[in-house]
């Protein structure tokens, strides 16, 4: 059941944008019991010199993984989600994301390795504001653990 | 509201335990837009072989740098943040969940106003992520 390595290398078109709303910082930054008043009020993050609400730090992950969903749902691909744990995560930031960006994504796969029974996917999504500014790199190695482990 | 003393190499950051329920995990898939199914139906997680339902590895790394950013004051302050996911957070149906207990220590100080802060993650005194690491802004 290995993963279909001609998927390394690949490219994909940049997606439609994301729009960063408010109200998903502030559920995002509840959800994960994150108080800071930059994600909740807006004077504050005015104040605090940014255009609006600030986005914490991992919000990024809910862009760049509804990107890679066309890599990691293609069926050509091979991969059986039930079986997909997280492997390493990385966040390169330029600057904070804040709520009225729209944000677009290109997705890479950046490899595609086999080892001891558990396949390995690495995708690089470049996210990009309106300007075509990076905002942030983030890179996800998704581990599809092989059908004999535990 | 930061507590900064001198940042120097070798600072441990104060300790921090967070719990972690199923209820979080729900939360946090709605807020994600993460559904795999291991995070949230024990029936499928126990099928594929896993010990319980999972935390999201995106939850622990995004409870973990809380401990950076609320000791800094400030969660603008990251530059980058990388970690590996060694071990799964298995969460019980339970009021009282998993426990995660997150440690730092600063591990290098640039010359540009910027540290490295080393994470440690464990749950059940097993590490959950390896090679935790924050490059951060430091206050001017």
């Amino acid at each position: 059941m290995a993963l279909n390595t001609e998927f390394i290398g690949r490219t994909y078109p940049s997606t439609e944008p994301y729009v960063v709303g408010r109200e998903k910082i502030r559920e995002f930054a509840r959800s994960l019991g994150d108080t800071s008043e930059l994600f909740f009020d807006v004077t504050a993050a005015h104040n605090a010199g940014y255009s609006d609400l600030v986005a914490p730090p991992t919000f990024a992950i809910i862009v760049s993984m509804g990107a890679a969903g066309q890599v990691v749902f293609d069926p050509e691909l091979g991969l059986d989600y039930t079986r997909v744990v997280h492997g390493d995560q990385r966040f390169e930031q330029r600057r904070p994301i804040v709520a009225g960006d729209q944000l677009t994504c290109v997705v890479s796969v950046d490899d595609i390795r086999s080892v001891a029974g558990n396949d390995m996917i690495t995708v690089k999504s470049e996210i990009s504001d309106v300007n075509g500014e990076p905002v942030s790199t983030v890179y996800s190695l998704l581990l599809s653990r092989g059908a004999d482990s535990a | 509201m930061s507590m900064i003393p001198e940042i120097q190499v070798g600072f441990e950051l104060p300790e921090r335990e967070f719990t972690v329920t199923r209820a979080d995990l729900i939360k946090y898939a709605g807020a994600s837009g993460d559904f795999n199914v291991i995070h949230w139906n024990e029936r499928v997680a126990r099928e594929v072989g896993l010990p319980n339902v999972i935390a999201h590895g995106m939850f622990t790394m995004g409870l973990a740098i809380r401990l950076v950013t609320e000791w800094l004051g400030d969660p603008t302050a990251i530059i980058d943040y990388s970690c590996r996911f060694t071990r799964p957070v298995p969460v019980p149906d339970n009021e009282t969940g998993a426990t995660l207990v997150v440690a730092g220590k600063v591990s290098e100080v640039l010359e540009n106003g910027t540290a490295v802060i080393t994470l440690s993650a464990t749950c059940d005194s097993a590490a959950v992520l390896g090679k935790a690491k924050a490059l951060v802004r430091l206050p001017a």
